[in-house]
């Protein structure tokens, strides 16, 4: 079977001279929920708005499903749903109105029993005959996943899916595109909260000034590049490192009354231990002391600012 | 469903349309009936008892065509313009944009609809207008032909005006600037050789006046310009829509960045 995405060398440059987009390739394999990270302006919605045929590229080739997007564009967009980052969606339609004219858009029969069964799942079987302007602003971002999912797409965008969304919400969201995942469809979504990242999904892709810096898994891109801090908060404030320290690589932070020791995490030989030894013998004694792992959001501001 | 129509995807856009049409019924429907209803009492009434008969025909009868035909282009612009116009205006344009819908399916079912509201405000104005004064109709089969060109071509017209449009001002002001005289100077209320010269001649590059003319014909027998001059014309109108869309649909001109 082929991918179920795969972008080659695409590039989007705008008329303004901008460009959004610069030699692009990824390959997006079946089942995987894939992140897409960057800053606003990276590309991001670009990126997707141009697989999903609503913005033209400049150059490269797209196929999705093993279909070119250029000559096979129907097969194509009919394995593609797309939620948008804006809510867009005809408010004086009902919510089983405007989810029954998606599934016709996009070339299906009528089949009401899977609607209803999609509606329920987002939880707005009960509204099913509200107006869309009625609905809440939750409820409304829900209607425009019910859309995108209403011509059972294999590969579903969620471009920025919570953003100004609440926590219960988020995590409402969070469970249904698992959910999705279990059932087969592949996801790739774009955000800039981190944290959704990280909880979300198997490959992380980051994206900045129009250009892949790079792909990987998750958790080895976590293991690779996440590093482990210890933050010690000393009974005396020191003004300057002793030199005894100088074989680990530390800082002062707060005015000298906090020491920060930043160590590999994988490494087999941290030099914690070795640290709190010396410590001890120079009589340099703390009140608290605190380890923490680096997020994907430490990861990521490091790669976008070697980049820039 | 590789290959053939998006049956699906046509009727999902038509239905929509025409269900806003029901949604919106006395501003699709009601409006130009009463309007037309008031053209007949001032123009066939009040003025046209006093007027003596054209071409044989009694004056609110002889503007019958006309009006309808008044109409039908406006409603057709408006109508098509909105209808494409709206879901750029809102954003929900991306749906249409990322569905497997090729152009001409788009154009199909927006056009379509449009096309299908025109004809059934004709046919209440046609029957509206019975009330008034009496009609004839010589040629049915060609007044319906005209009927069915005329709000096709010029629902592709206004199918591309809501393209072109990038505000609700550009939207309105071909209709009212260029559309609205045109069809007044287009031998709606008159027929164009009770015009003195060189104004009967200038007329004659009017095209709204070969339009009204084939309709009236189809009615009476009489026009100011031949049947085949005004079917010519309304088909290479059309031709031209159909050409523009094609490059619009083409590039993605207004429609992507």
């Amino acid at each position: 079977m082929p991918p179920i995405l795969t972008i080659s060398a695409l590039s989007k440059h705008y008329k303004s001279g901008q460009k959004a987009l610069d030699g692009v390739d990824l390959t997006i394999e079946r089942g995987e929920i894939f992140a897409l990270l960057g800053p606003n302006g990276a590309g991001k919605t670009t990126l997707i708005s141009i697989v999903c045929g609503t913005v033209t590229k400049s150059g490269g080739t797209i196929t999705v499903d093993g279909h070119d997007l250029a000559t096979d564009v129907r097969s194509a967009r009919r394995a593609i749903g797309l939620v948008p980052q804006e809510i867009a969606v005809d408010i004086f339609a009902t919510v089983w109105g405007t989810v029954t004219f998606s599934r016709g858009l996009f070339g299906r029969a009528p089949d009401p029993a899977y609607l209803e069964q999609l509606l329920r799942d987002l939880s707005l079987w009960e509204k099913r005959d509200s107006r869309i302007i009625e609905l809440s602003g939750g409820m409304k971002r829900r209607v425009m996943i019910a859309k995108a999912l209403s011509h059972e797409p294999d590969l579903l965008f969620l471009d920025e899916p919570t953003a100004g969304v609440d926590v219960n919400l988020r995590r409402d969201m969070w469970a249904l595109v698992r959910k999705l995942r279990d059932k087969g469809v592949t996801i790739i979504l774009t955000t800039h909260y981190i944290e959704e990242a990280e909880e979300m999904a198997d490959r992380v892709g980051v994206i900045d000034g129009g250009k892949l810096l790079l792909v990987d898994d998750k958790a080895a891109l976590m293991r690779k590049l996440g590093k482990r801090r210890l933050t010690l908060a000393l009974q005396q404030p020191m003004a300057a490192l002793p030199n005894a320290l100088a074989d680990w690589s530390l800082a002062l932070e707060d005015g000298g009354s906090r020491l920060v020791y930043s160590f590999d995490a994988e490494a087999d030989d941290t030099g914690m231990p070795s640290l709190l030894h010396r410590l001890g013998e120079l009589g340099i004694a703390f009140k608290d002391l605190d380890t923490s792992r680096s997020s994907l959001e430490d990861i990521f501001v490091g790669l976008v600012e070697r980049a820039a | 469903m590789t290959r053939g129509l998006n049956v699906h995807g046509i009727w999902a856009i038509y239905r929509t349309e025409m269900a806003r049409t029901v949604r919106t019924v006395w501003q699709s429907i009601a409006t130009p009936v009463i309007t037309t209803a008031l053209y007949f009492i001032v123009f066939g009434g009040a003025i046209g008892s006093r007027m003596q008969q054209v071409g044989g025909v009694g004056y609110g009868a002889f503007i019958v065509p006309g009006l309808i035909m008044l109409t039908l282009l406006t409603q057709s612009i408006s109508n098509a313009s909105v209808g494409i116009y709206f879901p750029k205006f809102t954003g929900t344009i991306f749906e249409i944009l990322s569905a497997p819908l090729s152009a001409i399916e788009a154009v199909i079912a927006y056009v379509g609809a449009a096309a299908t509201k025109s004809v059934i405000i004709g046919l209440i104005i046609l029957v509206t207008a019975t009330f008034f004064t009496e009609v004839h109709i010589l040629h049915p089969l060609w007044m319906v032909a005209f009927l069915l060109l005329t709000s096709i071509a010029f629902s592709l017209f206004g199918f591309i005006i809501g393209i072109w449009a990038k505000n609700f001002e550009q939207l309105a002001i071909i209709p009212s600037l260029i559309v609205t005289p045109l069809t007044f100077l287009g031998g709606a209320f008159y027929s164009i050789d009770m015009l003195p010269q060189p104004w009967r001649t200038v007329s004659l590059f009017n095209p709204v006046v070969y339009l009204v003319s084939g309709f009236r014909w189809s009615f009476y027998g009489l026009g100011d310009v031949g049947v085949a001059a005004s079917l010519g014309f309304t088909a290479g109108f059309m031709a031209l829509c159909l050409i523009t869309l094609w490059w619009i649909f083409r590039t993605g001109w207004r429609l992507k960045p």
